[in-house]
């Protein structure tokens, strides 16, 4: 890769200081029954990392199965026609390999890292449980990963400070028709209710090679991968069609506040946001302005809140990207003595400033030179979540061009102090959100009250 | 592990299938040839004339530069009544340094992009900065500021103080802490530095002075107490002459390290109940005292661990996990250190099955006294020897495998041997290494869970005495925040 730093110094640079070339060669073709793929070589260390991406998640669940995307991502763990129950982690790791999955509103992606010369190991595997995954599901399979996923939700929800408010979020934040409105774990109930039949529909409907992209990063050979590709994948069949999901943003009409009890020490505030969806026009600006409002000492929050009236503990922003449209979130933690309404009277205080006053250079500079940073960090890996097959994967998902590292860094760089506060303005407004107040057991008078405007 | 019957026609009719028409043998997954060969890293290693030894490994690939700062200065070195007083110390060092306050030394670090953190552990004080190549002579001189110069002003001790009183607070709520809390306690007891937490306790954070900061650091913060490892798109004769520039000033002194007190193995088995009531899950710790990182059963260990609980095809995590559903996930580890840290093996478990769900647990770690079968020794050790070069992907990594080479004193082939020394694991070793280190006769367990609810259930177990806690007994009173008068 060394090499990619000479041929930034022959193309002439935007910006008088553009810094590092952040790019990612690639080849990409589609195999007929149209599996995208993308091929990354990086010969740093001997590992290779398979990547796949299906082009579903929470959002294209039916009303009565939410969490099934998820709880099918647990199902392609265990087991294909080819691959007995148990054997894919036992056959990757004994090839020296380690493998996760993940599911989102958006989509489910699957990763193997692995040693280079069992490249074909992974490809047996991922194409195995695309191509044959039904031949061998049982209703007893189902009740496994049904329990399990009840764990995860336990621990990652019920038995964690604050963990309900994730699952009433959705639910304030979007109307109940929405693909979003409801959490991507989904509910007991629904967890108990799905049915082995839901698990070949959800599988003939969503996981043909078609609403798939598989991309390999690693220390590999481009033609020999492609090879190896056609060989294990090409004898899949298609899956139909599938119509886009495509839901406009959908706007609040008045400011939602609710207040949760939670077996906590400290009441914490969690005041959320419509926003513009991944890498439509908008989305950069929140990054930079949540950057701006919490990311450092210095930060707008993070300075008046922790550093100088030290009434939080913590603060944060971020902006929650998804396809269809995103959510901008602040969430901030009192110290012992205080409230949430003196809380989000600072917060609302630093977003008008935002509004009415735009960001200075330094801000701006210093946000953007963060994110440039990330970037350069995020070309280490090959394998694993973020690593650079997962990042071929989702900018090809999310913007149809795996190459749209170097654009994505664009995005922040030629941004101007005026358009953040000018989306500020426009997407950080005060009768249209969700407030969310966590206090302790019997203390809500700790809780963010409405304040009259 | 449950196994299936292949359908038999599809057995039969895999290999014509893949003769006639380029479709792929499936009938078994695909041979794979020998694996590649890991290009360890290869470790220089200099000196200043201060006798800061400074440890560089190049890294091409990506225009980056980790430096990190050891120091031989961990919460081991905390005096009597002054528990958290490393921690803090590192934790001041970026809050002023070099005549910039806080907010102007991380403004100047942030508009780089670059990453600075400091932390102390048990042994070690650690500055980490991770900077893009074309900043490193920027960011650099405020490294030398932060290690060097630090303020230790008292407004910023206070400030540091309450967040961490704080933190503590908030750790009641949350199981896995209090599990950590009482298995410590439990494995170390009190009085020994790993039985407490390295970030200390409410008394003695409360009774910290900057004077008493000011005066750990000037003990233990010295170049021949330290090593300085650097990784990254540069060379020894790039870097040298700047890190002689910042850190050359930087005055050697004899450090004298208090003597190691040993600690008593674990002795019978005792549980410790401690009540979180509602809770939807039990936490679950079961251990005793583990190896140094110095033990000749180092790579027997590996290898051991792995098959009990160190993958996701561990016996631990089959069983609890996939098998019976108790659980998200099951693991184990020895947690390896200069002296002999924990064993541990762990899970959150679904409230209703705690007393199964140790029923699994004993099963296993009696289980792994037994001989293991040849193909889960190979298994295990392609899984620890052929994933070793993840550790080397990126700069923060390499950074700190080179931490290990310093802290625990090892040879430069660490790296270049270690596929060898996994590989020469026999399942003789394994059965010796069991017996040694994995008696559950002799083990603490600790349950942070709806004591009302798993109470009966573990006492039917008979696994040996139930001492029970509340939070409070665990964790202490709720600290006030401010310092002590």
């Amino acid at each position: 890769m060394k090499p990619l730093l000479t041929i930034a110094m022959l193309v002439v640079p935007l910006l008088p200081d553009s810094g590092d070339d952040i790019s990612v060669p690639y080849t990409q073709f589609k195999l007929d029954n149209g599996l995208n793929v993308i091929i990354h070589e990086d010969h740093t260390t001997p590992l290779v990392s398979v990547n796949i991406w299906y082009h579903v998640g929470s959002a294209r669940e039916e009303p009565g199965r939410t969490g099934f995307a998820h709880l099918f991502e647990h199902i392609m763990f265990e087991g294909s026609a080819h691959v007995p129950e148990g054997m894919f982690d036992i056959w990757l790791e004994g090839a020296g390999g380690v493998s996760n999955g993940s599911t989102t509103e958006d989509r489910t992606n699957y990763w193997e890292n692995l040693p280079s010369n069992a490249l074909e190991m992974a490809l047996f595997l991922e194409s195995d449980r695309m191509g044959f995954l039904l031949e061998v599901v049982s209703p007893e399979q189902v009740d496994g990963q049904r329990d399990v996923v009840k764990n995860e939700r336990r621990q990652s929800y019920e038995n964690r400070p604050y963990g309900s408010v994730w699952e009433k979020f959705p639910g304030l934040m979007y109307p109940p028709d929405h693909p979003y409105s409801w959490p991507v774990i989904g509910s007991m109930a629904d967890l108990s209710a799905a049915s082995h039949a839901d698990v070949t529909n959800f599988f003939k409907r969503y996981y043909g090679p078609n609403n798939a992209s598989l991309s390999i990063a690693g220390d590999v050979d481009v033609e020999e991968v492609r090879r190896l590709v056609n060989k294990w994948f090409g004898e899949i069949p298609s899956g139909p069609k599938l119509p886009e999901l495509n839901v406009p943003m959908p706007i609040l009409s008045e400011e939602k506040r609710l207040v949760l009890e939670d077996k906590v020490q400290l009441p914490r505030l969690y005041m959320a946001w419509h926003t513009p969806g991944y890498f439509k026009a908008g989305d950069a600006e929140m990054d930079i302005l949540a950057s701006i409002l919490a990311d450092g000492k210095n930060s707008r929050l993070y300075k008046r809140l922790v550093f100088d009236m030290q009434i939080a503990q913590d603060v944060n922003a971020f902006q929650a990207s998804q396809k269809m449209s995103s959510a901008f979130i602040i969430i901030a933690t009192a110290r012992g003595g205080h409230t949430l309404s003196e809380l989000e009277a600072v917060i609302q205080e630093e977003i008008d400033k935002l509004v009415s006053d735009a960001p200075t250079d330094r801000e701006l500079a210093r946000a953007v030179n963060q994110f440039e940073a990330q970037f350069l960090r995020r070309l280490e890996r090959p394998g694993s979540f973020g690593g650079k097959a997962d990042l071929l994967n989702s900018y090809y998902f999310y913007t149809g061009d795996p190459g749209y590292f170097a654009k994505d860094l664009e995005r922040y760089k030629r941004m101007i102090p005026a358009e953040v506060s000018a989306s500020a303005k426009q997407y950080l407004k005060r009768d249209a959100r969700v407030i969310i107040s966590v206090v302790p057991e019997g203390k809500p008078e700790l809780a963010a009250k409405e304040v009259s405007p | 592990m449950k196994t299936r019957t292949l359908p038999s026609i599809m057995a039969l009719l895999a290999p014509f299938a893949a003769a006639l028409s380029q479709v792929p043998d499936r009938s078994q997954p695909p041979a794979i040839g020998p694996p590649p060969e890991m290009k360890a890293p290869s470790v220089e290693r200099l000196w200043l004339k201060n006798g800061l030894q400074i440890i560089l490994v190049e890294k091409h690939d990506v225009p980056l530069v980790q430096i990190n700062l050891q120091v031989m200065a961990g919460s081991v070195l905390d005096t009597k009544g002054n528990f958290g007083l490393a921690s803090m110390t590192a934790d001041l060092l970026d809050e002023g340094a070099g005549g910039r306050d806080a907010l102007e030394l991380a403004d100047a670090i942030d508009y780089l992009g670059a990453n600075l953190s400091t932390r102390a552990g048990y042994h070690t004080s650690v500055i980490s900065l991770n900077t893009p190549l074309r900043q490193l002579d920027a960011a650099l001189p405020l490294l030398a500021d932060v290690a060097l110069k630090p303020a230790f002003a008292t407004a910023d001790l206070d400030r540091k103080r309450d967040e961490r009183l704080t933190a503590m607070i908030q750790a009641r709520d949350e199981a896995r802490s209090i599990a950590s809390v009482q298995f410590n306690k439990a494995i170390f007891g009190k009085g020994h530095p790993y039985g407490r937490s390295a970030s200390g306790n409410a008394a003695g954070l409360k009774a910290l002075t900057a004077k008493k900061i000011g005066k750990f650091y000037n003990k233990y913060y010295r170049p021949n107490n330290a090593a300085l490892i650097v990784v990254g798109d540069i060379t020894a004769d790039e870097i040298m002459p700047q890190l002689e520039r910042y850190f050359g000033s930087w005055k050697k002194k004899r450090v004298k390290t208090p003597k190691w007190t040993d600690v008593s193995q674990v002795r019978g088995r005792t549980i410790y109940l401690v009540d979180k009531p509602g809770a939807a899950q039990s936490e679950i710790r079961i251990g005793r005292v583990g190896v140094p990182r110095n033990t000749v059963d180092y790579y027997n260990l590996a290898v051991l661990n792995t098959i009990l609980g160190g993958a996701f095809t561990s016996r631990l995590n089959q069983n609890l996990r996939e098998e019976h559903g108790y659980s998200y996930g099951a693991r184990s580890s020895f947690n390896m250190r200069p002296h002999a840290g924990p064993f541990t093996a762990s899970a959150a478990v679904q409230t209703d099955v705690t007393d199964k769900a140790l029923t699994e647990f004993m099963k296993e770690l009696n289980g792994i006294l037994e001989e293991v079968p040849a193909e889960e020794l190979s298994k295990s050790q392609n899984y620890v020897a052929l994933g070793y070069p993840a550790n080397f992907q990126t700069v923060a990594r390499v950074a700190s495998q080179l931490q290990n080479l310093v802290l625990y004193n090892l040879p430069d082939e660490t790296f270049s041997r270690y596929a060898e020394g996994i590989y020469e694991v026999t399942s003789r070793d394994l059965m010796e290494a069991a017996a040694k280190y994995i008696d559950t006769g002799n083990m603490a367990i600790i349950v942070v869970g709806d004591r009302q609810a798993v109470e009966e259930g573990i006492q039917a177990l008979n696994l040996g005495t139930i001492v029970y806690l509340t939070i409070e007994e665990v964790m202490g009173p709720v600290p006030t925040l401010g310092a002590s008068k």
